[in-house]
């Protein structure tokens, strides 16, 4: 078992399995397909991310250096969020992008889901978590991986 | 709601909600937003014109459509007319019946989306394109004005071209910066988050393609600036038309392929052209790139075909939408290859994209009976858009855009080898 501390962008409470993305994590890519195609578990559609393409994303601790790609981004967040296809957490080894931080902010603002978010948990948090293992995290950005 | 950054008494009037519960929220999201990157103050959007992302009305995303009734039923309407990305469906494209029902289906609810643009702000009827900047469509903004924009392919012209200032802004947050007519001053806003971490220095035998290049850049630097050093020797120190066309198609393959919102070129770029390397911070790591490593990076892209030696069944040249001076060039290429071929149609269907402003002028010209006379279509479409679905998603289709590639099961190939295979029927 191991602690982090990270900066609590969307203060909250979560109790999820990691799902681990080493490259940037690609939104609009890994979502497009579940949300076109009103996939619940939302299987992540990015053909670009071995570590993730075909996995269930909702639910899961989602565990990431960064987000990239188009600037649909945050509002892909926004949406799967309000359809409750949402991560149960999105945990940031860099400091978060502008994307995702929009994402994060909207859904919080404007729908009831729970997406609480970390940024900051260093490069040496995604060199240990690994998809599968248990993560919780708690208010105040302490994440604890075992 | 307590804040840490400074604001006007407007922009606090706003917060707490003296016009409204959906302008608050507008305000509150803004500020947050800014906080997380540290910002200290809001600032004034100081162009003519916004531009947005989301251009598409798909029936499955119901929540963008009903946050965007939220805000017109509150009165929460931008304060300046926006550009937005090209439209999803054109009946110019080739598709099959069962395709056209599917696109029905799928974009049920673009003629509402639409209606709900022009309510907010919509520039012109048909200011539809990804490339707004292009001077046919009037929303080209100057050095030094700060926008609220999104559409990663924009963003990153704006700044690194245009030497303009704007975050890379996701979908939504940029439609509340032009609501609020303030956007959080952090990042790209400032002249520190203009600086270079990352000098790219080319190194390669000839002119790189742009795409590939770019591709290369946006994988190795993600969301940081680099500056690069090497290009202008290939594609000049002058910012004409096949330099600016070189520039967008290298820069949004920077975006898609990683997180690139601006980059300098030395001598080139207008702020590099000013400042020179007082431009680079310090502690800038260094990537070099030369033949060996494009060759490298090309190799490393998936093709996600069933059959990966399947004969192409569509081709799309234009993601970003092509300039008028690049519709003119790859009509030329295409006559140039099917007179070298003996063809006098090209193989694979093709599709020429653009924008709708840009495709008015083109086919005033006599380059567009001589495009049409090749058999290319030349439409007004995301290609991005028109291949996200299950039908069109398992088609072998062909493109030189790094972006279609990275968001589709498109196949890329350079410019040349498209041409090649359109005139030729090659794979």
């Amino acid at each position: 078992m191991r602690q982090f501390k990270g900066r609590p962008v969307i203060p909250g409470s979560a109790k999820a399995q990691a799902l681990v993305s080493h490259g940037g994590f690609n939104t609009l890519a890994s979502y497009q397909k579940s949300l076109m195609f009103g996939d619940k578990k939302g299987a992540c559609s990015d053909q670009n991310n071995p570590d993730l393409y075909g996995k269930p994303m909702a639910g899961a601790a989602l565990c990431l250096p960064q987000t990239i790609g188009s600037t649909t981004g945050g509002m892909v967040l926004y949406t799967a969020a309000a359809l409750g296809r949402q991560p149960a957490c999105l945990l940031f080894a860099k400091p978060i992008d502008s994307l995702a931080a929009a994402g994060a902010i909207l859904a919080d603002v404007w729908t009831d889901a729970s997406m609480p978010t970390v940024d900051g948990l260093g490069d040496e948090f995604l060199a240990y978590v690994q998809t599968g293992m248990a993560i919780t995290v708690e208010p105040d950005g302490t994440v604890t991986v075992e | 709601m307590e804040t840490k950054m400074t604001l006007t008494s407007k922009q606090r009037a706003l917060l707490s909600g003296e016009k409204g519960e959906a302008m608050a929220k507008v305000m509150e999201t803004l500020v947050r937003y800014g906080e997380t990157f540290g910002a200290e103050k809001m600032v004034p959007v100081t162009s003519d014109y916004g531009h947005l992302v989301t251009s598409f009305g798909l029936g499955v995303m119901k929540p963008i459509y009903g946050l965007m009734d939220q805000l017109i039923e509150a009165g929460a309407l931008s304060g300046q007319k926006f550009s937005v990305d090209p439209r999803p469906l054109d009946k110019n494209v080739p598709s099959n019946a069962l395709q056209n029902l599917v696109f029905k289906f799928m974009y049920s609810a673009q003629e509402g989306y639409e209606q709900q643009l022009n309510k907010l702000g919509l520039l012109q009827e048909d200011a539809f394109t990804c490339a707004c900047y292009l001077p046919e469509i009037g929303n080209t903004p100057k050095k030094g004005e700060v926008l609220s924009w999104a559409e990663s392919s924009a963003v990153v012209y704006a700044n690194s071209v245009l030497g303009a200032r704007c975050n890379r802004n996701s979908g939504i947050i940029e439609l509340f910066g032009s609501i609020a007519g303030c956007v959080p001053h952090f990042g790209l806003l400032t002249d520190e988050g203009r600086k270079a971490t990352w000098i790219i220095e080319v190194k390669t035998s000839k002119i790189p393609e742009a795409q590939v290049l770019g591709s290369a850049i946006g994988m190795k630097v993600m969301e940081d600036v680099p500056y690069i050093k090497g290009l202008s020797k290939f594609i000049g120190t002058a910012l004409n038309e096949s330099a600016c066309a070189y520039l967008k198609d290298m820069g949004a393959a920077t975006a898609s392929n990683g997180a690139v919102g601006l980059y300098h070129v030395e001598g080139l770029t207008p702020e590099a052209a000013e400042l020179g390397e007082s431009l680079i911070a310090q502690g800038a790591k260094t990537y070099v790139i030369d033949d060996a490593e494009l060759a490298r990076v090309k190799a490393g892209y998936p093709v996600i075909w069933k059959n990966k030696e399947a004969q192409p069944k569509l081709a799309f040249i234009g993601c970003p939408h092509l300039s008028f001076a690049q519709l003119v060039d790859w009509t030329q290429k295409v006559e140039e290859g099917l007179k070298a071929s003996g063809r006098e149609k090209v193989a694979i269907p093709t599709v020429f994209t653009t924008a709708p402003a840009v495709q008015k002028e083109f086919q005033k010209t006599e380059y567009y009976a001589r495009l049409q006379k090749t058999g290319v279509v030349l439409s007004y479409i995301c290609p991005l858009m028109y291949m996200n679905n299950p039908l069109c998603g398992k088609q072998p289709v062909i493109t030189c855009s790094n972006k279609l590639r990275t968001y589709t099961s498109a196949k890329y190939m350079t410019n040349g080898e498209i041409i090649e295979a359109i005139t030729k029927g090659g794979k």
